[in-house]
């Protein structure tokens, strides 16, 4: 729960945050190092000095950790956990959902952790969504399509492969999609992330819906063309969110041109945690406007008080058949729970 | 003899030379962005070049473009005899070092390595969003003067060069757009239009509006990759220490960029 500066109570839902081990343990190679090396520059390089996290931490923290940062000193209510396995990276992969789940369930009111596959396994993989499904009732999956797998370096949505997936999917009701497209951090053919196939793969699964996370940059103006198109496609703010702080100019331009395509009912927070954490992300996002000479060029769109609590959680919670209200009085009824250190 | 003074003057050469190879995502030169790392010639006259991306993880055929850049521009010196370049820390680094010091011809070696992508077409992409964000600089600073949109559209070359421009973004991009309109034969002569599309097609002064929300879009693209690699590029080698006053950003590889002192240490 964040609270404003004048007492009124926004509900968060974190549409983007991790539960990883990135640790030296757990590197099965020179990548696994890099990968989490790389994370640990976003961190450094978009935080504010006060917020940095010493190596050791950021490459594994505990379930502690998590549930403090997200919800005793952030405030969120609720966090999407989105697994990232980097199998070809990390012995026990990088952020899994058995690992995820056991951290999850002992609050299980607060965390909706997704899954993942990799449609490059075939029936393999149709088996493992049947397996999430009814071991964790999985409401949805994050795609990473620039995952390598043996001599792959990345595929895309609308591969036939892919396709018989999300048949499989929408048929069991994981009705959320959330595709990373968005910063190149992994080697691959150039167009792993090009957001052209989920063009595709929104109008041939009208039943899903595609969250695109990072909002495609850096290709925004390509997203913002498909997601004006396409009713059932969504902008994550991971990664975009932190240039609030180091180039709230530049913030001020994504967001304008997010409201004036995309549209305030079709755009989620999330703190991409534990690269950012939630606390200072939220309470610069509530205090932001789009300065004005931005805004002028874009019809005047606005962050609205109205505007703000949709993208930071009522959004969100309409993909995931939260009831805000009635998750209001739970969570009230439970108060964050304080371990003993 | 080859002289100290010699290789000095020579290594100075090669560097003003890599200021001319760009970072093809970002349309700034790599010598802005710290990627190269050093500079040697030897007695020889050979040279040899290393440089380091912000992350591991670059794409790439940027790297690609880069390391060939860097190779042509320096062979382009009349006294060098030969030359290596050298990425380091990045997950293709061996492809790249092994293609661009091959010999062979840059095409190849980039459809072999980038699936089958051709070289020509990636580079005229590249070309065209540089195209665009340097146009967009100096439209932008020519409606801050308070010229009309009829006024901008009709605006010739030989009139764009006598404009008297003072914004630093401006006086830095007006070469760099004049070089690309000649590139690429976008304006013939003095009394060509100055702001043509990159396709060649004139913008109608009602057209300017749209045309400039189009430039918007590639500029917020290239900024959020040069935000992003400026920084990553910047802590990439640092961790955080927790001191008394809090957490701070400490340096753990000795000696980056010119003057250099230790190679590599603490690495």
């Amino acid at each position: 729960m964040y609270k404003t500066p004048d007492g009124k109570e926004i509900f968060v839902l974190d549409g983007h945050v991790h539960f990883w081990d990135g640790s030296p343990e757990n590197q099965a190679n020179v990548h696994g190092k890099q990968f989490i090396d790389c994370f640990y520059a976003y961190h450094t390089n978009l935080s504010p000095e006060d917020q940095l996290w010493e190596k050791a931490k950021f490459e594994k923290y505990s379930e502690e950790d998590i549930y403090r940062d997200l919800f005793v000193d952030g405030p969120d209510d609720m966090a999407i956990i989105q697994t990232t396995v980097l199998r070809d990276f990390y012995k026990e992969g990088f952020g899994c959902l058995e690992r995820s789940h056991e951290m999850a369930k002992r609050h299980p009111e607060r965390f909706i952790v997704n899954g993942s596959f990799d449609p490059r396994d075939g029936e393999k993989a149709l088996e493992y969504i049947h397996w999430m499904k009814e071991t964790f009732d999985i409401k949805g999956v994050k795609m990473y399509t620039a995952e390598w797998n043996g001599g792959s370096k990345g595929w895309a949505l609308n591969d036939p492969a892919a396709y018989k997936c999300f048949e499989l999917c929408d048929k069991l009701g994981i009705r959320n999609i959330h595709v990373h497209k968005g910063p190149t951090i992994i080697p691959l053919s150039k167009d792993a992330f090009s957001v052209d196939d989920v063009d595709y793969a929104a109008t041939d699964f009208q039943n899903l819906n595609w969250i695109v996370e990072h909002c495609g940059l850096p290709r925004l103006d390509d997203f913002c063309w498909i997601a004006t198109q396409e009713t059932n496609v969504y902008a994550g703010l991971a990664v975009a969110m932190p240039f609030i702080h180091s180039r709230p100019r530049y913030f001020g331009e994504v967001m304008a041109e997010l409201l004036w395509w995309v549209g305030e009912d079709k755009i989620l927070f999330g703190s991409d945690y534990a690269i950012w954490t939630p606390q200072w992300l939220v309470e610069k996002f509530w205090n932001y406007q789009i300065p004005e000479d931005i805004s002028a060029e874009r019809s005047g769109v606005q962050l609205t008080d109205a505007i703000k609590e949709k993208i930071l959680g009522l959004n969100a919670a309409k993909l995931y058949d939260v009831d805000v209200e009635a998750m209001k009085t739970q969570l009230a009824g439970a108060p964050v729970q304080i371990a003993a250190e | 003899m080859f002289i100290a003074t010699l290789k000095a003057e020579c290594e100075l050469e090669v560097w003003d030379c890599l200021s001319a190879v760009s970072d093809p995502e970002l349309d700034e030169p790599i010598t802005d962005m710290d990627f190269v790392q050093s500079v040697e010639v030897s007695e020889d006259l050979f040279v040899r070049v290393e440089f380091r991306l912000p992350t591991y993880w670059c794409s790439p055929n940027f790297a690609f473009l880069m390391a060939f850049g860097i190779r042509s521009e320096v062979m382009a010196l009349p006294w060098v005899r030969g030359m290596t370049v050298h990425l380091r820390d990045h997950c293709f680094g061996d492809e790249v070092n092994d293609g661009v010091n091959s010999g062979r011809p840059f095409h190849e070696i980039f459809a072999e390595s980038c699936g089958g992508a051709v070289l020509n077409e990636v580079v005229e992409t590249f070309m065209a969003k540089a195209f665009d964000r340097r146009q967009e600089a100096l439209l932008l600073a020519l409606r801050a003067e308070g010229r009309s949109d009829a006024a901008i559209t009709a605006m010739t070359l030989a009139a764009l060069k006598r404009v008297r421009f003072t914004g630093p973004e401006e006086l830095r991009q007006l070469p760099r757009y004049l070089e690309l309109l000649a590139v690429k034969g976008l304006a013939p002569g003095g009394d060509a239009p100055a702001f043509p599309t990159w396709d060649g097609e004139r913008i109608a002064p009602d057209g300017l509006q749209a045309h400039m929300g189009r430039l918007r879009s590639t500029r917020i693209n290239m900024e959020f990759n040069g935000a992003l690699c400026r920084g990553l590029g910047a802590t990439r080698y640092k961790e955080v220490a927790i001191g008394p006053e809090g957490p701070t950003l400490v340096d753990f590889i000795a000696g980056r960029v010119p003057p250099r002192e230790a190679t590599d240490a603490g690495r």
